[in-house]
């Protein structure tokens, strides 16, 4: 994508809003992103659309001449700014630091280090990115219409390049692609209804026609309807669906809200779980990790923060990420913390990462999702998960709907297709309950994929998972 | 009030001329141009310190145009008029892209041009012309108060503030101006049991509003100070209230709880878009389709809910749509008949809706984002004449009467759902008693409104809302308010989620 106007880089925009603060730090945070994406229902294009934006943020860090204890941030993001514009900007965030006065989360801002390819250009998407996608998307539609079904879905990709520096000689860039296509095949009725979700960074390891061949399949195990009550089950859920439930384990893991004694994982007298086994009488004992440089999960291996709050501190920008485990072999090991966060509570600095893993076994080793189904003697198969939402913090207890399949298994195949379920479950409570798990793999979290893509989970089998009424929808 | 001066110096007709022209030029049957400064602010304190104050501006532009039967739409920041008309040519060229996957040629419904025009939603003081120190000094006040309190722990406090500045401007000659302004504070006490470790939370229930500073600066719209008065206090009788029995009870739910159901399960559900299944692979269907149009029994006769966004003061209120359109009021259920749906040009053309006509329901979040089929504000209508609370209280053998909104959930199709709240009291032969613990409501939608007995009248009438409605590809989030009366439902099923939770 071509800009027709000569405008200042990415670099040459940090570079002079740092020229330009009269803080006592600063940092600045350009993102360049740009979009592309398509979206289709009942075997049609619905909307589609580029674009390309640019983001500055500025962090202005004030102390008063008192030292950066009692510092105070300011932040100010706005998108069109330019070289004459800056300026306003840098004065605003100076101006907000003034007015927010001092912060909990003071601290002196993270020293120099400068990215290799800091210099490079903003990496762009375009819509030719669907060039080979889309006549294969076509195809699949032609597929569906000759056999009266229809197709739904939508297809994503971003491209954001991110530039921060900072007073301190901070000079960090990274660029992230973030891609994916979610296709939904229904009987032409509609009563039948099968989904998939598939990340990608490029959209070239897309077999979009797969995809649509799977989901056919799942609608013929559809035409054999078996109505269940509200119950207990055994019941398989496939990695998307254990994404689902883990992700928001992990935006409810900060140590601040745990020391606060208002999370799943506070104990009494301001004290935290740490060390102690989620795994119950399960005999797997999983490991939950992140890491910047997992294979396939790629991320920024620094901080970014925007703001401040139990999981982030602005201070903290620049920060060097490594990996982390939050759960190791089926006990907790570190809640998500910031440099004051984990030095109030004496815990183990912690930031954010954002990609999230799941083992249950060494290196993520374990059967597919077709081998845990086929050792199912008696139980449910979900498809995904939909529309979760807190319910009880103590207990972490989320409800949500399941969607676009739960499938009867018998004596390890698939026999039928059942009612849609609500659901009443704590993901730190299945963990104790894992019956079978299976391999780690790359997976698209429905519920949470828009704002958390990179994940790896397994398949997992749960003894008596809770479906606590039926859903009539289909 | 005026629409922001940083805003109407743009160029804004130069980059109307510069893109239309070059869509005409092009072939493009239809072209609008969309200009959008959107500013944000929230304020984050904990036990009164601040923990994070974040300013943004959100300034961009982009084209749609409708080239050969397709759509195409290309969004950027540049506010020149060449980048408008480049966004012209990479409109049509999306379109090009996408024409072999399209099936079904693009018709938008005809609609009048309204030529130029100003709007402007109505507020008081606008809240980024109040400096941050007062902000934070109003809710770090606030905060103060309640942790003076014994019982209360901790206390989490927000504000948001937001300006939303459009230009819209199409082939046919519409050049629309609007500011609209809008506002959401919100402070939660936590109370923690030093000795099992349990805690509760209780949220002030102000709604979020299409008001100004001047909100949180008296108590004539919304009474902050008794709300404040009382928070320690009810905190403090959740903490050690009994969990709820499990089982049937009759439901008296104040309006800052049944607006959120209201959105989720009429709001939603009669959203045009989704019944015809464009939402069908994310956001969802409904199960009030078109062939039901006149004939669904949605719920019980005292059932009327109207769809609009022209209520002052409403989240989801507008002069004009992003389709040009004049903003209206309608019925969607009229004595408990399905009656109406939100619409949008295309939608309204192709089924022929409403005389072919929009009923204004298209908005898109910002210049990057394309318009869609967006709520409009859903409200239950109040009986001319009706109860009070207390007379629908008065009502109850065994019941709960309950307030605030806190979880929801609801399926893909708007049938099964479950609430809970912020608090809820037992009801005993028509008198309150205390506070219980651990509820939650599940219905399906038409059964929860079928059993709806008594709606109250004027007087416990409230607009509630939400800053955070999402739906679409890319997601996009639309402010919507929902009005609604007390009102009284029969036998409804209440769970106990401690319970639900395998404790």
């Amino acid at each position: 994508m071509s800009s027709r106007t000569t405008r200042a880089t990415p670099q040459q925009l940090v570079e002079e809003a740092l020229k330009l603060s009269r803080a006592d730090g600063a940092v600045v945070i350009v993102d360049a992103a740009t979009d592309a994406n398509l979206r289709w229902a009942n075997n049609t294009l619905t909307t589609n659309g580029v674009s390309a934006g640019q983001q500055v943020t500025v962090i202005s860090v004030k102390n008063g001449g008192t030292g950066a204890a009692k510092s105070a941030a300011g932040v100010v993001g706005r998108s069109g700014v330019d070289l004459d514009t800056l300026e306003d900007l840098v004065r605003a965030s100076e101006k907000a630091a003034e007015d927010a006065g001092g912060a909990d989360d003071a601290n002196e801002l993270i020293a120099g280090r400068v990215s290799a390819d800091w210099d490079a250009a903003p990496e762009e998407t375009d819509i030719s990115v669907f060039a080979g996608f889309a006549p294969a998307l076509g195809e699949a539609i032609e597929a569906a219409r000759a056999d009266g079904s229809l197709l739904f879905g939508y297809a994503e990709h971003t491209l954001g390049t991110q530039y921060l520096g900072s007073s301190t000689g901070l000079r960090l860039r990274h660029a992230q692609p973030t891609g994916s296509v979610q296709l939904n095949a229904k009987s032409g009725d509609r009563s039948r209804s099968a989904w998939a979700g598939v990340p990608t960074a490029d959209f070239s390891d897309v077999d979009i026609i797969a995809v649509s061949r799977d989901l056919a399949r799942r609608l013929e195990w559809a035409k054999r309807r078996i109505d269940l009550p509200a119950g207990r089950y055994p019941t398989v859920l496939p990695p998307t669906a254990v994404a689902d439930l883990l992700v928001y384990a992990y935006w409810s893991a900060s140590l601040r809200d745990a020391k606060d004694g208002r999370s799943v994982f506070s104990k009494t007298g301001g004290a935290v779980s740490f060390g102690e086994s989620v795994a119950g009488s399960s005999p797997i004992k999983v490991t939950l990790r992140s890491d910047p440089a997992a294979p396939g999960l790629e991320c920024a291996p620094y901080v970014a923060a925007y703001s401040s709050n139990a999981f982030q501190s602005v201070f903290d920008n620049g920060l060097e990420l490594g990996p982390t485990d939050w759960i190791r072999d089926g006990k907790l090991n570190a809640l998500v913390a910031t440099r004051q966060t984990a030095a109030a509570a004496n815990a183990p600095l912690a930031p954010v990462v954002d990609n999230l893993i799941l083992e249950a076994a060494p290196g993520g080793a374990g059967p597919s999702l077709a081998d845990l189904t086929a050792g199912t003697d008696d139980g449910l198969l979900l498809t995904c998960l939909w529309y979760i939402r807190e319910v009880d913090p103590q207990t972490l207890l989320l409800t949500g709907l399941t969607r676009d399949g739960v499938y009867k298994v018998e004596g390890g195949e698939v026999v039928g297709e059942v009612n849609n379920f609500r659901f009443n479950e704590s993901p730190i409570s299945l963990l104790s309950r894992i019956a079978e798990a299976g391999r780690t793999e790359r997976t698209y979290s429905r519920e949470w994929g828009d704002y958390f893509n990179r994940t790896a989970m397994p398949a997992l089998r749960i003894a008596d998972f809770n479906m606590s009424s039926v859903s009539p929808a289909s | 009030m005026t629409v922001d001066e940083s805003f109407t110096s743009l160029p804004l007709a130069e980059l109307a001329e510069a893109a239309l022209a070059r869509a005409r030029d092009l072939g493009a049957q239809h072209a609008d141009l969309r200009v959008e400064t959107i500013r944000s602010q929230g304020i984050n304190l904990r036990d009164g310190h601040v923990d994070g104050v974040v300013d943004a501006s959100d300034s961009g532009l982009s084209v749609r145009v409708v080239h050969d039967g397709t759509w195409g739409f290309a969004a950027g920041v540049a506010l020149t008029p060449e980048s408008a008309a480049h966004l012209a040519e990479q409109a049509v060229e999306v379109a090009r892209i996408s024409k072999p996957v399209n099936a079904e040629p693009v018709v938008l419904a005809p609609e009048p041009v309204h030529g130029e025009q100003v709007w402007v939603s109505s507020y008081e003081v606008n809240p980024f012309d109040v400096p941050d120190t007062e902000k934070i000094a109003h809710f770090r006040a606030w905060s103060e108060r309640l942790l003076r309190h014994e019982g209360v722990a901790h206390v989490d406090a927000e504000f948001q503030a937001v300006q939303e500045c459009k230009f819209f401007a199409d082939l046919a000659g519409n050049r629309l101006t609007q500011q609209r302004v809008r506002t959401e504070g919100a402070l939660t006490a936590v109370a923690v049991d030093e000795e099992t470790g349990a805690f509760e939370t209780m949220r002030t229930i102000a709604p979020p509003v299409g008001r100004g500073w001047e909100f949180y600066t008296s108590d004539k719209v919304f009474d902050w100070d008794a709300e404040l008065d009382a928070l320690p206090a009810l905190l403090r009788e959740k903490l050690t209230a009994p969990s709820v029995e499990p089982g049937e009870y009759d439901l008296v739910i104040h309006p800052s709880n049944l607006w959120l159901t209201i959105h989720e399960s009429i709001g939603h559900a009669t959203e045009l878009d989704r019944a015809l299944g464009y939402e069908a692979a994310y956001a969802g269907t409904s199960f009030a389709t078109l062939d039901k149009l006149g004939t669904l029994r949605y719920g019980s006769p005292v059932m009327n809910i109207t769809g609009d966004r022209v209520t002052e003061h409403g989240l989801g209120t507008v002069g004009f749509d992003d389709e040009g359109v004049q903003t209206q009021q309608w019925d969607i259920v009229k004595d408990g008949v399905l009656v109406g749906y939100q619409l949008d040009r295309r939608i309204a053309q192709l089924k022929g809706l409403n005389g072919g006509r929009s009923n204004g329901c298209a908005f898109a979040d910002s210049a990057s984002h394309v318009p869609i089929q967006r709520m409009a504000n859903v409200s239950l209508k109040p009986a001319e004449g009706g109860p009070s609370t207390d007379e629908l209280i008065s009502r109850v053998r065994r019941g709960l009467y309950i307030v605030g909104d806190k979880s929801w959930s609801i399926d893909m199709q708007r049938y099964n759902f479950q609430f809970t709240g912020q608090r809820a009291f037992l009801i005993e032969d028509g008198e309150l008693k205390g506070q219980v613990k651990d509820f939650a409501y599940q219905a399906t939608t038409t059964d929860f409104w079928g059993a709806m007995e008594a709606v109250g009248g004027p007087g416990t009438h409230v607009l509630g809302g939400s800053f955070q409605c999402g739906k679409g590809q890319p997601g996009q989030v639309a402010p919507v308010s929902h009005g609604a009366p007390t009102a009284l439902f029969r036998g409804i099923r209440i769970l106990n989620t401690v319970q639900e939770a395998g404790k």
